[in-house]
């Protein structure tokens, strides 16, 4: 009789596209939450409304990402399963979606950076060799289309209107651009997708996604920090290592699902 | 797509003035549901111009599918009849049946009348 093998079974490869359906996923689910915590308390009714939609929008492209992302693992977890009993170090998100809102103008800054990173992103992915993947940029990228247009107008009226509300947001600006390159940073997930035609080229991308938000900038009056690749710049979320800010957020996010696991409402 | 980030500014973008009670200027919303509808009047928002007016009336009016198109109209556009022309303008119409095309029989099968 032989001595059973205790020899290691080798780890399973990491499976990137379920990797990157997370980083996709978890961006929206926790910016959708970020964004939902300004209702009620939004300038104006209108805009109100207007920021619980963007919200709820993300929220339903974590959805379909989420789930797709769980239907990969093929571990029976849902997209409920991954929103809500997931720790800090499991999120993917990039570490801009899960700052604080700050003031208004944070806010629109923020997700006027982001809007238009998604809506580069998206538009790649839409010509996704995985259909699935295809699919549901595809759909996401109209909603995008429409916040982003959303967030311009709100950071040219910010940037070029009162002097309070351009030196908030210009503010906001400074502090946020540090945070921008790591929309871009192409690790070797990301680099084995793109070469593969299922994930971004994003450093490729990167000069579209500069365009567009200079343009704007420009417009509003506002001036970009100064270059980001001569700063240290903050990353470190789609390998899981997030701000303090993440985990206070999930604690509130996920509290209920917690106490009463398995309740429908 | 194309790149450049279009903010459609449409006709009535002159219109911003703020109101004396510090408010954005109210806008008129009118909503079309289906292709061949009439723009209907759906309620009125605050906006600073008219592409923020259509965002807003996109985001309150139009957010569950309701339209396929919107139109935005400054209220101070409009110009409405007062309840003192209610008698004038509105009363001499009941008496006069001929003014009514009631005595024409509808072909079958015309819908919509």
């Amino acid at each position: 009789m032989t001595a059973p093998s205790v020899v290691p079974a080798p780890a399973p490869p990491p499976h990137d596209e379920l990797e990157l359906l997370l980083r996709i996923g978890d961006d929206r689910l926790v910016l959708g939450h970020r964004l939902s915590e300004w209702c009620g308390h939004a300038p104006i009714l209108e805009e109100d409304i207007a920021l619980a939609n963007v919200a709820l929008d993300l929220l339903g492209q974590a959805t379909l990402f989420l789930r797709r992302a769980g239907e990969l693992e093929g571990q029976g977890r849902d997209e409920d399963a991954l929103a809500y009993f997931r720790e800090a170090v499991e999120f993917r998100n990039c570490l801009l979606v899960e700052l604080p809102n700050g003031d208004f103008g944070f806010t629109i800054a923020r997700q006027f950076l982001f809007d238009a990173f998604a809506v580069v992103t998206l538009d790649a992915m839409a010509r996704s060799t995985s259909p699935e993947l295809s699919a549901l940029s595809a759909k996401s990228l109209k909603e995008a289309t429409y916040h982003l247009r959303h967030s311009v107008e709100w950071v040219l009226k910010l940037g070029d209107g009162t002097d309070e509300s351009h030196r908030r947001v210009q503010r906001a600006l400074d502090e946020l651009w540090r945070f921008t390159p790591e929309l871009f940073v192409a690790d070797g997930v990301a680099a084995r997708l793109a070469v593969q035609g299922i994930g971004p080229d994003l450093p490729a991308l990167r000069p579209r996604w500069d365009t567009m938000v200079r343009e704007v900038i420009a417009r509003a009056t506002l001036t970009l920090p100064h270059d980001a690749s001569h700063t240290p710049h903050l990353k470190g979320g789609r390998a899981g290592m997030h701000t303090e800010h993440l985990g206070h957020m999930l604690a509130e996010m996920q509290i209920v699902a917690r106490s009463h696991p398995g309740a429908k409402w | 797509m194309s790149d450049a980030l279009e903010t459609t500014h449409l006709v009535g973008e002159q219109a911003a003035t703020i109101a004396p009670d510090g408010q954005w200027p109210v806008w008129e919303v009118f909503t079309q549901s289906s292709q061949g509808a009439p723009h209907e009047h759906a309620g009125s928002l605050h906006a600073t111009d008219a592409e923020h007016a259509l965002q807003n009336a996109r985001d309150v009016y139009a957010r569950r599918g309701e339209a396929i198109s919107l139109w935005v109209v400054p209220s101070a556009a409009i110009t409405a009849s007062s309840p003192g022309d209610s008698g004038p303008f509105f009363d001499p119409g009941a008496d006069k049946a001929y003014r009514h095309p009631q005595f024409y029989k509808v072909p079958r099968g015309v819908r919509g009348l």
